[in-house]
């Protein structure tokens, strides 16, 4: 199996204060990492170092074979990234918006119709694929922004709370759309604050105070710290905090 | 006299674009079979009350009408149809009153971001014409795990340390009804529960709490709540009624695939109520027409091994799915 996304010993400091203090793990190809922690615990801070946006103090790392000191920009061709803050243009209509991103990474017109054709009859928006973005509901919003981001079939796709405040059917729907990327090769690495998505995850990462905690399988832990479900194993890890932001 | 009473609200944003209607009420009579409402409201808008010193949940997606209902209780916009009263004070012709006694956290971080904590919290206190000092006991609890902090700028702040500067910039001024709209979206669990801590101790001093959250697991922590989607109220009553009344049998299923286990049921038309939900698969099912040993059987068949299937009592995440199913089914 081969590895999409390593960390050796990654450390971001910010003046006296370190945000991410010397993490070191590996990602799989077709794997579902889950990246867990409390808020302050330095997720977005690791995040922003992984898609090539934040250059580490220290340590070394690679997404998508690239390094992410050396080489952000090829980092950042080869990921997709969609985070809850901010995915799609408002105003701009659905297709719009696709053939805007597709653009960005380099994908050819005739390539962009014709996956833009399938992706509308898969997802059924074939009725939607003039309105703006901004005029449909939060569910359909999600599912096309995840589609978008991983329009351009990247190695890796960075999820940054996909589902916060979504319903919960739509939100079920919308993993069903994460595993069949998954089956489809490109590894996800997802943040998120419910402990039931982190079921659905192959292996999770718990973040503790710029340190990762806990590294493994959602079954594992469980055995590990004796718990009933992942809140459990989450409300023992993260209370252990000293950082109080 | 009700903390908060609304009769009939109604509002209405047409979008042209999408040619859908949004806001709160619906274009068509509500679906209220469901509705234990003493008003007994038949209309186009919601109602409901609040008691004083309730923990009362707005329990529903993004979208579905909460921020608009927040809005208009407390005083910052204008229903279409509809009345309602805070403290017993009207939301139109009193709203002068009501603003001087409610306590209003808004769903995004709304404090001023290159203010410190501590002058954001001066500046709440003078605009409501008391002081830090006056009040702190009330907020002492909340303040003193950010005090530390007081001379940072509220945006450099982490989102539970955001919260609680808001919680305590809503409350400076004493007021009787806090209304908290989406207090813990985007907050980790740890917090969270840390924050439903501070509501509980708050209720305890009789102040009347209206809160919404899209998190179905914060439901039980209300004394009763509201489940809203697309601007109607599909039940409202105590947690552990809306529990009672879930109609069919629940069952938590699992297996060594539970990737597979999950497609499994759905190909089949007796279990096609069946959902993911963390570490194991909800399957809501006919209590007559169904019995565990054929979907034993069924799912031998289908080559699962570790099969456990388990009766389980209903989450409200699972009456809220089934309610909406419902409604969807209907219409």
């Amino acid at each position: 199996m081969d590895k999409v996304i390593t960390a050796s010993n990654l450390t971001k400091q910010f003046g006296h204060f370190t945000a991410v203090d010397n993490i070191s793990f590996e990602v799989e190809r077709g794997e579902i990492f889950g990246f867990l922690g409390a808020n302050g615990a330095g997720k977005t801070t690791a995040m922003r170092m992984l898609s090539g946006l934040s250059k580490p103090t220290s340590g070394v790392g690679k997404v998508a074979g690239y390094d992410i000191h050396t080489q952000s920009e090829l980092v950042k061709k080869n990921i997709g990234y969609m985070s809850q803050k901010f995915s799609l243009y408002d105003d701009l209509k659905v297709w719009e918006n696709i053939e805007l991103y597709a653009g960005i990474y380099g994908m050819n017109d005739r390539e962009i119709k014709e996956k833009t054709d399938k992706l509308m009859h898969e997802l059924n928006f074939e009725r939607e694929r003039d309105l703006l973005v901004g005029s449909l509901p939060l569910g359909f919003k999600q599912k096309l922004a995840f589609s978008v981001a991983i329009f351009h079939h990247p190695q890796v796709v960075f999820l940054d709370e996909p589902t916060g405040g979504v319903d919960p059917v739509t939100r079920r729907m919308f993993w069903e759309l994460i595993y069949k990327a998954a089956e489809d090769g490109i590894t996800i690495f997802v943040t998120t604050h419910y402990m039931d998505e982190a079921e659905y995850c192959n292996r999770v990462s718990i973040m503790v105070d710029g340190r990762i905690e806990a590294l493994d399988s959602p079954m594992n832990l469980k055995k590990q710290y004796g718990a009933a479900n992942m809140d459990e194993v989450f409300q023992k890890l993260a209370r252990k905090s000293q950082r109080t932001e | 006299m009700y903390a908060i009473e609304a009769k009939n609200l109604y509002k209405n944003y047409f979008s042209e674009k999408s040619g859908k209607f949004a806001g709160l009420g619906n274009s068509k009579t509500q679906y209220n079979t469901n509705l234990n409402s003493p008003s007994g409201d038949l209309g186009v808008g919601v109602s409901f009350e609040v008691n004083e010193g309730e923990i009362f949940g707005i329990i529903g997606p993004d979208g579905a009408g909460k921020t608009t209902l927040f809005r208009i209780l407390t005083t910052l916009i204008l229903a279409d149809k509809g009345t309602a009263t805070v403290n017993g004070f009207d939301v139109v012709n009193d709203y002068r009153e009501i603003r001087k006694c409610v306590g209003y956290m808004p769903g995004r971080f709304s404090l001023y971001q290159d203010l410190t904590v501590e002058e954001n919290l001066k500046f709440f206190a003078t605009v409501f014409n008391t002081t830090v000092e006056e009040n702190y006991e009330l907020i002492k609890d909340i303040y003193q795990q950010i005090e530390p902090f007081k001379k940072r700028r509220a945006g450099k702040l982490s989102g539970g340390m955001k919260q609680k500067l808001a919680l305590s910039c809503a409350l400076i001024h004493k007021p009787t009804v806090l209304f908290l709209d989406e207090p813990t979206t985007g907050v980790d669990p740890v917090s969270r529960k840390e924050f439903w801590g501070m509501l509980k101790k708050l209720k305890a001093q009789g102040i009347t709490i209206l809160v919404s959250t899209p998190y179905m697991d914060e439901a039980s922590l209300c004394d009763r709540i509201a489940l809203i989607q697309q601007g109607r109220f599909l039940n409202i009553d105590t947690p552990q009624n809306i529990v009672n009344q879930y109609k069919n049998k629940l069952l938590a299923v699992r297996s060594k695939n539970m990737s597979k286990l999950l497609k499994d049921l759905r190909s089949n038309k007796l279990y096609e109520n069946s959902f993911a939900f963390g570490d194991a698969h909800h399957l809501s099912v006919n209590s007559l027409e169904f019995a565990i040993s054929s979907l034993e059987e069924y799912l031998l068949k289908c080559g699962h091994i570790d099969i456990q299937i388990t009766e389980i009592q209903p989450t409200i995440e699972d009456c809220f799915m089934e309610i909406s199913r419902d409604v969807a089914r209907r219409v």
